[in-house]
């Protein structure tokens, strides 16, 4: 995508080059221009990058020492804790990896919520993303059940329950996820199986999101297009590089302080008890990550309406790019829509914190209005407020208000003309 | 010209014919590919437990696990009995006379699948609003005949096929 054709220095360099471009693909990587006025939320790419290979290491050295077997499973957990060389470090680091990994799409999917980088042309990046979050739930769920504690087990038979409630197949079909006739031995190994399968689907789909990512380049804080290269861009290395790699050192330092400090403070304690097909805990709650959708499923008093709403939840993101009718890409634009955007993160944190206390009283109240927003949001919101809301002018160039030291476009064009 | 659509009708009928036998190869392989994820046989032969249940005394209850699943086996008193049939069927989400729900002459038995039917979580006796079962998972209750009255759960616990040896034991499945 460069707009010179790259030629190795070297004659074996270009005797492979003719034969398996690689070397092409790397200049692209290094020289691909990207807009110079990226700011410290679009370093979350590289972030994620770095939690997927952390997980898979991680995944990969556990599987070392994990045995899949119902009365196995919970001892041989405890024997990577105790026994196994650095278990405990390599399994704190894959458990709390999990949750930094969730905390790093949420930063990123709302960053591009913000900045309407979902927005024509970038709709496939978008839905590739969704496709690579829905795989992330799934291998957090089901490595959450490989402890084999009592969350395990009884999250796993809440979360496979659910599909019970798809009429006239639903009982089919959760007997089939099980293998049994209830959460047992080969729920267990298959989840294993697949928990081990999808983070190579998700690295597979990640190859695919840069790729639609190099195709338009990166959208921008100003949202506006521009012109690659120009001098709206600087070369992806060393800019975004470092830049990227200062982010990535805060964020580790962040990671490390809940590895070494406060392990277990985003686990719950009822998963050191070994699963008992007998008795339930008294109060079962979903991984912090989860929460908004679970506060959804249980705002509704109907069990198959509750189960629709929660997919409802996630799959309405799908078609979100058809939905926003603004031209504008850029919140920062857009002084109606930025306000009803923060409203909607509050409505999520609060949502996810409904969805950790009990669904009686207050709670069930904020967690029904919680969920009339967030798709009031999507299916009302969007579409007419992109319709009638008077944006800001935009700038035509990024070096526009760059250049004349503040965000504030008038102002910018005013200078230009002076100048 | 009639000759050349002849060959176009010839090939037109290799393709949908070899289109055809491909989707029922793919069909045939994937199926097992499937299937093999269905209880195998080890799973389906735990498929019926028998319980002595002598020892139970009145107003009292046995947990005892089945297929994975837990069974609740309760030995009522005659006034829960009084109090299950005394409900008007127009107070139950799940309309169900208490007499269908245990077997003629043993109308103090009654076994039930002690799942949640909302989300599968094992529901703990001897609390919630009816004087049966209350579920802490999302807060469904159900009565003394283990029917639901209120919260989340669409359908009363479910009774599985059970029958009885002999007075002293029940056999599941």
């Amino acid at each position: 995508m460069s707009e010179h054709e790259y030629v190795p220095k070297s004659k074996a360099g270009k005797w492979f080059n003719d034969r398996l471009p690689l070397l092409t693909l790397g200049a692209h990587l290094t020289d691909y221009p990207t807009p110079k006025n990226l700011n410290y939320w679009w370093t979350f790419g590289g972030i994620l990058t770095f939690c997927l290979i952390t997980q898979i290491v991680t995944g990969i050295v556990l599987a070392m020492h994990y045995v899949a077997h119902a009365d196995l499973a919970f001892a041989s957990v405890e024997h990577i804790m105790r026994d196994v060389n650095y278990g405990w470090l390599i399994r704190y680091i894959h458990s709390n990896g999990a949750s930094m990994f969730f905390l790093a799409v949420y930063i990123h999917i709302f960053r591009s919520l913000f900045y309407g980088s979902y927005k024509s042309p970038r709709e496939v990046i978008w839905i590739i993303g969704l496709m690579i979050y829905l795989l992330m739930m799934a291998a957090a769920f089901m490595g959450y059940v490989l402890p084999w504690g009592q969350m395990s087990f009884w999250g796993a038979t809440v979360i496979t329950n659910l599909f019970s409630a798809i009429p006239l197949v639903g009982d089919s079909i959760t007997t089939w996820l099980w293998g049994a006739y209830s959460v047992d031995n080969p729920t267990l190994n298959r989840f294993f199986s697949l928990h081990y399968l999808i983070p190579f689907l998700i690295l597979g789909l990640v190859v695919l999101h840069i790729w639609a990512l190099h195709v338009p380049g990166n959208n921008n804080p100003v949202g506006i297009d521009i012109k690659k290269p120009s001098k709206d861009t600087v070369p992806f290395h060393p800019y975004i590089t470092i830049k990227d790699a200062f982010a990535l050192l805060v964020f580790m330092i962040i990671f490390a302080g809940f590895v070494f400090f406060t392990p277990n403070v985003l686990g719950h304690s009822d998963n050191y008890i070994p699963a008992n097909p007998l008795v339930t805990p008294a109060h079962i709650v979903p991984e912090w990550y989860l929460l908004p959708f679970y506060a959804i499923l249980r705002s509704v008093p109907d069990k198959l309406g509750g189960v629709i709403l929660m997919f409802g939840a996630i799959f309405i993101l799908f078609v979100l790019p058809w939905l926003d009718t603004s031209k504008v890409r850029s919140a920062v634009f857009r002084p109606i829509y930025r306000q009803f955007y923060w409203i909607f993160v509050i409505d999520v944190l609060m949502l996810g914190y409904v969805g950790a206390m009990p669904a009686e009283g207050i709670y069930l109240v904020l967690a029904r209005v919680g969920t009339i927003y967030y798709f009031a949001h999507f299916i009302i919101v969007m579409p007419v407020v992109g319709l009638l809301e008077k944006t800001d002018p935009v700038p035509m160039s990024i070096s526009e208000p760059v250049l004349s030291g503040g965000a504030e476009p008038s102002l910018a064009r005013k200078v230009n003309d002076k100048v | 010209m009639s000759k050349e659509e002849k060959k176009v009708n010839r090939r037109d009928f290799l393709f949908t014919a070899s289109y055809t036998v491909g989707a029922v190869g793919i069909g045939a392989v994937i199926w097992p590919m499937i299937d093999q994820m269905n209880p195998d046989k080890a799973q389906q032969a735990l498929a019926t437990t028998e319980v002595d249940v002598s020892s139970i005394e009145p107003g009292k209850s046995i947990t005892v696990l089945w297929r994975g699943k837990p069974i609740f086996i309760k030995k009522r008193t005659s006034e829960e009995i009084a109090e299950a049939r005394a409900v008007k069927l127009d107070d139950l989400p799940d309309p169900q006379k208490d007499e269908d729900r245990v077997k003629e002459g043993k109308d103090e038995w009654l076994v039930m699948l002690g799942v949640c039917t909302h989300l599968g979580c094992v529901p703990l006796k001897d609390k919630g609003d009816f004087n049966g079962w209350f579920c802490p998972c999302h807060g469904s209750h159900y009565d003394v005949s283990g029917r639901i009255r209120k919260g989340p759960a669409p359908t009363n616990m479910e009774i599985p096929k059970f029958e009885f040896v002999d007075s002293n034991t029940i056999k599941i499945g």
